[in-house]
């Protein structure tokens, strides 16, 4: 079984959607922890030495880094290629935007019903798609059409304020309760290491788990999966319900962060993209791979832009015009994938395993 | 390539196996009479809903007209995903970069806005040609994420070239003397009929050179069966090229065509995105003649759901059609089983 061997080479390009990779070899678990130990010790230092612009991007990668592992654990795991996570990063911010708002309730209420109702609506649309057998690129596409039905939803709902949005009422002072502190605050971002190091813990036990090594087969190879007598739709929902989770509560971690959310931030094509763009230049199918990409990806328009506010002498001419950072960032973008196949993580991990 | 019979089961095409694809093409007679009864019965729930003959019928008649601007915006995008498998999802932002090129051409020469399909069509193509050498190529048996993260890049990169070279402001291509005329009592902008029209050619452009041709049979055996094509000689990267550019070529067409009835910005074919993925898949992706009919529905959906359903976007009716035609019938109206 690939499940528990390194995957030959040659059996990456039999698979449609995510080639097999040496994801799931037997109990690196323990330096998984260790690695994940530094991590969070990384994670609790930051604020102390990071000026708060910086720290702001490094929340950027954390919230990347979330949507990431939710994406990279139903795409890179489970092979059910997602174009549509904004919808439950959507979810979670939307679901704790209106209990807050309308109802007064706790975000970290919000937070665990966000979870909650997008995995219910990961499980519900995926039921769909897998019952009716919609694989590769319709699948794909009907994740994407679920996505943006939210959105035009939210956009024509008086009671989701439209295209408005939700802003989140201000506290007096720094609040445990109400998930809220004085802008700058490093609580956030050590919550939101927090958050990052339950997410990868998911991960990794998702992968020594039965649910995660079925899933694995049924990605692997669907038919022989179904014919040892694995239940594949129910694994696969599973994972769905728990990539769906993770999302939301990175949903649930931009609202409080930046005290606002509308349709577009929440439900845009682009949230999709930031999803998917983090797993696979990072390395889609790794434990490690989301976090790569999101430290590599997250903070390079900001760097881009700014290298270009003050340019060097012989890129003067840059200055003054907008979509600079963008395009500089989608050729990047492209030479990565290109150049990179199995993304960052991947390819390294890969050249280790070789020699 | 006569003796192939099967189709192989992931491919979804114009295409299938020659003789089949040249038999029924289209629609068949069976589904197209049962989308016209549902569209049918919902213009009579839209005409009751709305308790007027002259909004229904500009309904309609708009619906119909926008249709044909989906189709358009579509057909290079279902002919990429028919031979090659891949999403394209730059194809808008194609169709925005050939409208910024019309602009570009009728502001600095003042020709006539359709005369510039001369000048759009052939860069465009070339252009294709040019990223399925350098972009595509090398990834085509990538994993389908890789394709798609290449083609948002390129979707990425397009826009913001035009954001920075145009600017933020939008612009505007006036056609000479156009105005509206009246059918059956509904308004509509002439410039609308004409990217009808196009739509109808470019569609038996396509068609004819897709089933009368010899490039068009190379075409249509690659996506069939890319490795029995190989097999007979035929250079599957030069067809994959080939491919491209015409897709490009048809997203060329359609921003010149689309340009004077349309806000010109970095950003106005992404608004197209959304739609043409739907009329694709309705069409059955890959099937030509199927992204006009497609298109249609798209647009006749959007009118009267819009009349159906008010307050709400009419984007959402075609969505909920998209995602029930998805479940019911996984490759398409007209797609054939696998």
């Amino acid at each position: 079984m690939t499940v528990t061997a390194p995957a030959p080479a040659e059996s990456a390009r039999s698979t449609p959607v995510v080639p097999p990779r040496v994801v799931a070899r037997r109990s690196p678990w323990l330096r998984q922890y260790v690695a994940l130990a530094a991590l969070a010790a990384v994670g609790i230092a930051l604020p102390f030495v990071l000026p708060s612009a910086e720290l702001a991007i490094a929340m950027r990668v954390v919230i990347f880094a979330l949507m990431g592992i939710g994406w990279n654990i139903m795409s890179g795991f489970g092979g059910m290629f997602s174009f549509g996570h904004a919808a439950y990063f959507g979810i979670g911010a939307y679901v704790t935007a209106v209990l807050l708002v309308d109802f007064g309730v706790s975000p970290w209420i919000g937070l665990v019903a966000g979870m909650a109702v997008a995995a219910g609506a990961g499980v519900g649309i995926s039921y769909l798609a897998l019952r009716y057998k919609l694989t590769g690129a319709y699948y794909a596409l009907s994740t994407f059409a679920f996505a943006e039905m939210l959105r035009l939803f939210v956009v024509g709902n008086d009671g989701l304020r439209r295209t408005v949005g939700f802003t989140v009422p201000v506290q007096q002072g720094d609040s445990w309760g109400m998930f809220q502190f004085r802008a700058g605050s490093p609580v956030y971002f050590w919550i939101a290491t927090g958050m990052l190091v339950a997410a990868l813990v998911v991960s990794i036990q998702f992968l020594r788990s039965r649910t995660g090594r079925f899933t694995l087969a049924a990605r692997d190879d669907d038919m022989a999966a179904a014919a040892i007598g694995i239940d594949v739709l129910r694994y696969k929902l599973t994972t769905v319900a728990i990539s769906a989770a993770i999302t939301a509560a990175a949903g649930t971690l931009y609202l409080q962060y930046y005290m606002f959310v509308d349709p577009e931030l929440a439900f845009g094509a682009s949230v999709s993209n930031n999803a998917i763009i983090t797993a696979v230049v990072g390395g889609a199918g790794t434990v490690w791979g989301p976090v790569v990409g999101a430290v590599v990806m997250a903070p390079l328009s900001d760097l881009v832009a700014g290298f270009l506010r003050n340019p060097p002498e012989w890129l003067s001419f840059v200055t003054g015009h907008g979509g600079l950072d963008v395009l500089v960032y989608a050729v990047i973008l492209i030479a990565c994938v290109l150049l990179l196949p199995q993304g960052i993580y991947g390819s390294i991990k890969n050249r280790a395993v070789r020699r | 390539m006569s003796t192939q019979t099967v189709a192989p089961a992931a491919t979804a095409s114009v295409v299938g196996p020659p003789e089949r694809a040249r038999a029924s093409g289209g629609p068949s007679p069976r589904t197209l009479l049962v989308t016209l009864l549902v569209l049918v019965v919902a213009s009579v729930v839209a005409g009751l809903v709305s308790g007027s003959t002259t909004v229904l019928t500009q309904a309609l008649v708009t619906g119909l007209l926008t249709g044909g601007v989906y189709s358009l915006v579509a057909m290079g995008l279902t002919l990429v995903y028919g031979v090659l498998h891949i999403i394209n999802f730059a194809n808008g932002a194609m169709v925005a970069l050939a409208m910024y090129i019309t602009f570009a051409v009728v502001d600095a020469t003042g020709m006539h806005p359709y005369a510039t399909l001369l000048i759009t069509v052939p860069a465009m193509f070339l252009l294709g040609a040019a990223m399925q050498t350098t972009l595509l190529n090398p990834i085509m048996k990538a994993p389908i994420q890789t394709q798609l993260l290449v083609t948002i890049g390129l979707a990425l990169a397009i826009e913001n070239g035009l954001l920075l070279v145009f600017g933020p402001n939008p612009r505007s291509v006036r056609l000479p003397g156009g105005a509206g005329v009246s059918i059956l009592g509904a308004t509509v902008d002439t410039s609308r009929i004409f990217a009808f029209a196009g739509a109808l050619v470019l569609v038996a452009v396509l068609w004819i050179v897709l089933q009368r041709t010899p490039v068009g049979t190379a075409i249509r055996s690659v996506a069939a069966n890319p490795e029995g094509a190989r097999l007979v000689g035929i250079d599957i990267r030069s067809i994959y090229v080939l491919t491209f550019a015409l897709g490009a070529a048809a997203a060329g067409a359609a921003g010149t065509l689309v340009a004077p009835f349309t806000t010109i910005e970095p950003t106005a074919g992404s608004v197209f995105n959304l739609t043409a993925f739907v009329v694709v898949v309705l069409g059955g992706m890959g099937n030509v003649p199927g992204a006009l009919v497609g298109g249609l529905i798209v647009g006749l959906t959007e009118q009267l759901g819009g009349l159906i359903l008010p307050g709400q976007s009419p984007l959402l009716a075609v969505f909920a059609v998209f995602l029930v035609v998805l479940f019911a019938k996984p490759r398409g109206i007209f797609g054939r089983a696998s």
